[in-house]
């Protein structure tokens, strides 16, 4: 997991090591400190030296097997064991099993005479008898050099220090000794001298009325080690060490799309959503909805059945949740299924260095695939700070494979495009939501400013937040540009007015030609009708014509007959 | 010296084995004790090699270590108890500047 280190881990092991169980201290230091030899714990007071070697021997005892003596110079074992039970460590419980002895020297200048010679033989003694009873393989010596206080003559004492420390790694035990942080060497009284098989510096650093803690492998001798300095926290799970490094570029790139939550952002994207394991930046002004599109995001991950990690920077979880209700979301429901989960924090709470071991130990703790840091832009520190820990943070996520969603809040008062921290050319995607002021109200509208590796739409697109969730409205693309809200649609109402016009024009003339196609028919009809009547006539005329011919010729014949004149 | 727990002063002496530092210590112990408290010392010397687990019940940690116990408070002094005078002043013995004149 040390990025820095992996090259030296193909070293193969010789130095035999003792792992502390703290972690990723055993990852900084390819196992833990030398095995069978003593190291230096320094720093200053608060510094966790004590905890750190409590931590060392409780973990010896409960997962390695191997008991510890706890020689302490400072606290009464009554006070130790109340300091760490908080912990979850149980001091008395492995006093009592035989896997834990604490010895509390307590050395006293106002109680102590000197007279002639001596030694250090009584903490030998002591030592030894301790370390015999439950057959340690573990020793702390916290802190030694509180003997400079209760005796007056430091010749003896750095003499007798050197046999104890030659005593130890005689027999084989593998031993912290703390000491506290002098002025130009790491200890007081240069103990670093003495022991100088394995260095490990504690610091406390205030900026900006924000502390950090911070620890640096100052020597290994015979091993290869991480010699940055790493973050480190103390918190209610004990001392963890953090190896957060810049992990190179060397990680495998995922083809898989995954949805953004949003149907119609997905729309825009050839691919129809955003690489798994990218990184995706989601900027804009206060109210655009980013943290909305960022709960979409959350919930879609979690509609897939994965886990995400929320970790809010401005909000709590619980005004996460109930906002997201009000879009069509039951955020809810995942936090209760333990697949979606809150991590909520005050950017000042921590150093940068810290919000940043944080997540790394969340992240190591909940194994998320999709992970949301709303908002970004709420880390406050030193330019180049921000922007090394923001790209810690990317190359962590990436370097696991997770999709990480990043919000920033884009500061109005500079619009260049180069800003978010410079960021941008970190971030695989980059959505900008934006607010359009026009005709006395305010639209949203977003475009992707890029995404890598997939061809996307370039359109401005309007949203709405609607209680259904986000939504993105067809674009209006016209002669006159893209419109947004009422001008929209007053633009597509006038539209919608011409097109009718057209049409109820059309509908008209159509009607004038049928009508006029009647009239002419029924003209026509009548002619005919005319015609008909007319021959109807004739006909009746001529078959009177034919009856009175006939008559007529009738008559003659009569006529004829009655004359006699018959042929 | 006698180990009657009602002598006034009750002195506990831990040494580490049999050296010469140990020896040179508790001799110069006896000695003092015969010159300013005769009688009155019940004397107990331990040897912390022999006894391990005393060392760490009576907060020894160097060798020599002389235990004034009684009577209270506690006082310690480390080392072969070389310097009559500081032994005796931790055991609150030494005499105020007049008397120690006289006993010059």
């Amino acid at each position: 997991m040390p990025p820095d280190v992996t090259a030296a881990a193909t070293i193969p092991a010789t130095l035999p090591k003792a792992p502390t169980g703290i972690d990723g201290f055993d990852d900084i230091t390819l196992g833990g400190l030398p095995a069978g030899r003593p190291s230096l714990v320094c720093g200053a007071a608060g510094c966790g030296k004590t905890l750190f070697a409590m931590t060392f021997l409780v973990n010896g005892a409960t997962r390695y097997g191997e008991p510890g003596v706890f020689m302490s110079f400072e606290e009464r074992a009554e006070d130790l064991a109340a300091n760490v039970s908080s912990l979850g460590f149980d001091l008395d419980g492995l006093a009592a099993d035989g896997r834990l002895a604490i010895d509390h020297v307590h050395v006293e200048r106002s109680e102590i005479e000197e007279s002639g010679e001596y030694d250090l033989e009584g903490l030998f003694v002591r030592l030894g008898f301790a370390v015999d009873s439950i057959g340690a393989k573990r020793v702390v010596l916290d802190t030694i050099e509180t003997l400079f206080s209760g005796f007056t003559d430091p010749t003896l004492l750095r003499a007798e220090l050197r046999r104890l420390f030659g005593w130890i790694k005689e027999r084989g035990l593998t031993a912290v000794i703390t000491g506290e942080r002098g002025e130009g060497q790491l200890t007081r009284q240069g103990l670093e001298e003495y022991v100088s098989d394995c260095v490990v510096l504690l610091d406390n650093r205030v900026t900006d009325q924000i502390t950090t803690r911070r620890l640096r492998v100052v020597k290994y001798r015979g091993s290869a080690h991480g010699t940055n300095e790493y973050p480190f926290l103390i918190d209610g799970d004990g001392i963890s060490v953090l190896p957060v490094t810049s992990s190179g570029l060397n990680r495998p790139a995922s083809s898989e799309v995954v949805s953004s939550g949003v149907p119609g952002l997905d729309a825009m994207l050839r691919s129809g959503g955003l690489f798994r394991g990218s990184s995706i930046l989601l900027s804009g002004v206060a109210g655009t909805g980013k943290t909305t599109i960022a709960s979409h995001f959350a919930d879609a991950a979690c509609r897939r059945g994965e886990r995400c990690l929320f970790f809010v920077f401005e909000e709590s979880a619980q005004e996460i949740c109930r906002n997201a209700v009000s879009v069509g979301l039951d955020l809810l429901r995942w936090v209760a299924a333990g697949s979606l989960r809150f991590e909520a924090a005050r950017p000042s709470l921590y150093g940068l260095e810290m919000h940043l071991a944080r997540m790394h130990r969340d992240l190591d703790r909940f194994q998320p695939d999709v992970v949301v840091v709303d908002p970004i832009s709420a880390f406050r520190g030193p330019d180049t700070e921000v922007h090394a820990t923001l790209l810690r943070m990317m190359d962590l996520l990436k370097s696991r494979g997770i999709t990480g969603l990043f919000t920033s809040l884009r500061n109005d008062g500079a619009l260049q495009e180069g800003g978010d921290q410079g960021l941008s050319s970190l971030m695989d995607a980059w959505i900008k939501l934006q607010d359009v002021e026009a005709n006395g109200e305010r639209n949203r509208t977003l475009y992707l400013i890029k995404a890598r590796g997939m061809s996307h739409s370039n359109q401005v697109r309007e949203y709405r937040i609607t209680d259904a969730g986000v939504e993105l409205i067809e674009p209006y693309v016209g002669p006159e540009g893209v419109l947004t809200g009422t001008a929209r649609l007053s633009q597509a109402a006038r539209e919608e007015a011409v097109m009718t016009r057209r049409r109820q024009e059309v509908e008209r003339r159509r009607r004038d030609l049928a009508r006029k196609r009647e009239a002419l028919e029924r003209q026509m009809q009548e002619m005919r009708a005319a015609l008909d009547a007319e021959e109807d006539e004739a006909n009746l005329l001529l078959t009177q014509e034919d009856a009175h011919e006939a008559v007529l010729a009738d008559d003659r014949t009569a006529v004829a007959s009655l004359r006699g004149a018959a042929e | 010296m006698t180990t009657d727990g009602a002598s006034p002063y009750q002195l506990r002496l831990f040494v580490a084995g049999n050296t010469i530092r140990s020896r040179r210590a508790i001799e110069n112990l006896r000695a003092l004790c015969a010159e300013h408290l005769p009688g009155q010392v019940s004397l107990e010397v331990v040897d912390i090699y022999q006894q391990p687990a005393l060392a760490e019940r009576h907060q020894i940690v160097a060798a020599p270590t002389l235990v004034k116990v009684r009577p209270v408070p506690t006082r310690r002094v480390v080392g072969d108890l070389s310097q009559p005078e500081r032994v005796l002043r931790a055991l609150d013995l030494l005499p105020a500047p007049s008397a120690r004149g006289r006993d010059a």
